[in-house]
């Protein structure tokens, strides 16, 4: 197998071969570090196979995008001492246990700014990353590190949400890089009983404007409602859920395989 | 005379005060922001607005609110002429009600239906609940249960003005990680729903909006002054938690050179130990970060973990501060120090027994720094001490406090 090259063209070419394989990418997200480092380490590596992508979350003890799933998980994997740094080396060892799939780190901007944008960067790609998802940074506020994530390569990924009016559009897809992360409801992550019925035609309305591909996250908690998500989009993106099944890596791969299914069934 | 807002060079258009300030928030809410950043803009250029507002000012706050001479404090002292401007005689006991009558009316306009808040020590909790009731709004506050816990009368205003307190158990549960949640809340019924955010924090236009509509506090007291003494202050002193007391009476004096600027940071138990919330004072543990939207001083962990901090008084207890006030603190256009809850509770008695004015915890940190600075001043000079709430919310805390 050739080396892998990590940055966006890797990010690229996995909606590439997903659309090549007629399926939406499947896109789980895992906080790094929980429940424990090795457990989290397991899990993850358990769920690749069935990933496209994986988007891996870096904790931080105020994340005001997140609702209580995946804010307990960052507690709880603050509390076991996982740092940025800690992060960064987990990625890394993932890479070393042979997970290929593009690796999307999640994380708010505070510990950013805090590690220093231009080390986090270099040091991210070093460590096997491909790209940044960071929920509290517009595109308006994202100057110096767009140009640093640009120059190394990789993608900072930008959001959409149903709120979003044409000049939003207009701005994001202008600077989007990789995808664009569609939230799928006005609120906050979190697994919901039923999917946002206009969810559609905001799908549209993205689609009309850009080419890039559109992952769609937010609230998609059954195989069924990510069957549904995936003949809209092409990407599903899905995390709670994840995180409340994944009581082994079993497990996790368990869930992961039925997402997986439920997506190349439609 | 209606009250117009001051206009001046900061923030830009994208809410920056020098490298501060800004709009760090979740995509789903910048539609929101623009939509309130233009309904502002509009309202304030409305004079049927601003008479609406200064009318409930003057007619149910009860302002303008009395620049009082602290006579026996400053002859006690035996410096400076000390002038304390009474905001704890507002209706709800704040400067609070000031900004949450402000935006109330701004979201009515606006057409919300309901509003969300978010309180350290009930101030602004029990004012936006007091302007909800006043003009017909839902309102739900988010609460610490530590702050619940320091502030019971507080609660049972809120409850009592029909608001739905929502207690906040998660994090170090006090003002942070209920700013936390009312943002989550926000989020989630942005459509029908304004944020009345109740400090100088949060993303743009908040920083620029609050100061502005506390910004009476300093235009009444630059007036008054005047009146009275026939010349401006020499020093302003107020405290800072978020800082809209204290942004709220320096605007207007802002181009007033001779007037020295000093804010108070709640100095907990101590610089040394840690259990504080003095963002300027501890840069060990504060650097340039962004929390709730804003950048500006943030006390965080070397891994960017935003800390838990400490202070007697519920309205300081917050890991950062207003940007302009990080601003103000570069360009030291004003100058900050800190108060120990200790310094704040003998301050509290101080002005209890030799000027008879029960001050919020919070204020008693000003009125501490007036007692180191006024002895330091000639009696023909003036400190103005912004008292910004009534203590009457305290007297558990501080009893247990003095073991009365």
């Amino acid at each position: 197998m050739s080396e892998i090259r990590y940055g966006r063209d890797h990010i690229t070419a996995a909606f590439q071969n997903a659309r090549q394989s007629q399926t939406a990418a499947l896109m789980p997200y895992f906080t790094l570090g929980y429940p424990d480092r090795q457990t989290s380490l397991d899990i993850i590596t358990a769920i690749a196979p069935y990933s496209d992508l994986l988007e891996l979350g870096v904790p931080f003890s105020d994340p005001l995008a997140d609702g209580p799933t995946i804010q307990r998980s960052t507690q709880i994997a603050l509390e076991n001492g996982t740092t940025t740094a800690v992060c960064l080396e987990m990625v890394r060892e993932l890479r070393q246990r042979g997970v290929t799939v593009p690796i999307m780190l999640m994380g708010y901007y505070n510990p950013v700014l805090a590690y220093g944008e231009a080390g986090y960067v270099s040091a991210a790609l070093a460590a096997g990353a491909d790209g940044f998802i960071i929920p509290d940074l517009p595109p308006e506020e994202a100057g110096e590190l767009e140009v640093l994530v640009n120059e190394a390569g990789m993608a900072l990924i930008y959001f959409l949400a149903p709120t979003s009016n044409e000049s939003r559009i207009q701005l994001v897809t202008q600077w989007a890089r990789g995808f664009i992360y569609l939230v799928s409801v006005t609120g906050v992550t979190g697994a919901r009983q039923a999917i946002q019925t206009d969810l559609s035609a905001f799908v549209q309305r993205v689609r009309q404007a850009t080419d890039i591909p559109l992952a769609v996250g937010f609230g998609i908690g059954t195989p069924r409602q990510a069957a549904q998500i995936g003949q809209l989009a092409d990407g599903v993106i899905v995390g709670s859920a994840l995180i409340n099944a994944a009581d082994s890596p079993q497990a996790a791969a368990d869930f992961t395989r039925s997402l997986r299914e439920a997506l190349r069934d439609v | 005379m209606v009250m117009q807002i001051k206009k001046v060079n900061v923030p830009d258009e994208r809410g920056k005060f020098g490298p501060y300030g800004g709009q760090f928030v979740p995509e789903t809410l910048m539609p929101a922001l623009d939509e309130l950043i233009q309904a502002y803009d509009e309202a304030i250029h409305d004079p049927e607005f601003m008479a609406e507002f200064d009318t409930l000012l003057r007619t149910y706050v009860g302002r303008p609110s009395p620049l009082s001479h602290a006579k026996r404090l400053s002859q006690q002292l035996g410096g400076a002429q000390i002038y304390l401007k009474r905001e704890d005689l507002n209706h709800s006991g704040a400067h609070k009600i000031n900004n949450a009558l402000g935006q109330a009316l701004l979201a009515q306009r606006m057409g919300k239906t309901r509003i969300v808040a978010e309180t350290g020590a009930g101030q602004h909790g029990v004012g936006t609940a007091t302007a909800c009731a006043l003009l017909g709004l839902e309102c739900v506050v988010y609460m610490g249960t530590v702050d619940i816990a320091r502030q019971q009368p507080n609660v049972y205003r809120m409850k009592l003005l029909g608001a739905e307190v929502r207690p906040v158990s998660s994090g170090s549960q006090t003002l942070k990680d209920a700013i936390n949640e009312a943002i989550r809340d926000w989020v989630t019924n942005v459509e029908t729903t304004h944020y009345l955010l109740g400090s100088v924090l949060g993303p743009h236009p908040y920083p620029m909006m609050v100061r502005d509509f506390q910004s009476v506090i300093g235009v009444e007291a630059r007036e008054q002054v005047l009146a009275e003494c026939g010349r401006l202050p020499d020093m302003i002193i107020a405290c800072v938690g978020g800082g809209s007391n204290a942004m709220g009476i320096f605007h207007a004096f802002r181009d007033d050179e001779s007037v020295q600027f000093v804010g108070v940071e709640a100095g907990g138990e101590g610089i040394e130990n840690g259990r504080h919330a003095a963002r300027f004072a501890d840069m060990n543990v504060a650097r340039i970060g962004v929390l709730h939207g804003t950048k500006s001083y943030v006390m965080q962990t070397p891994d960017g973990q935003i800390m838990e901090t400490h202070s007697i008084s519920a309205g300081l207890d917050y890991p950062s501060v207003g940007p302009e006030h990080a601003l103000f603190r570069d360009n030291e256009r004003a100058g900050y120090t800190y108060a120990t809850d200790e310094e704040a509770l003998a301050a509290f008695q101080t002005l209890c027994r030799t000027e008879g004015i029960i001050p919020a915890l919070e204020s008693s940190h000003a009125v501490a720094e007036t007692i180191k600075q006024a002895p330091k001043m000639r009696p023909d000079q003036i400190i103005i001490v912004n008292l910004s709430g009534r203590g009457d919310k305290d007297l558990n805390t501080v009893m247990s406090a003095l073991d009365l």
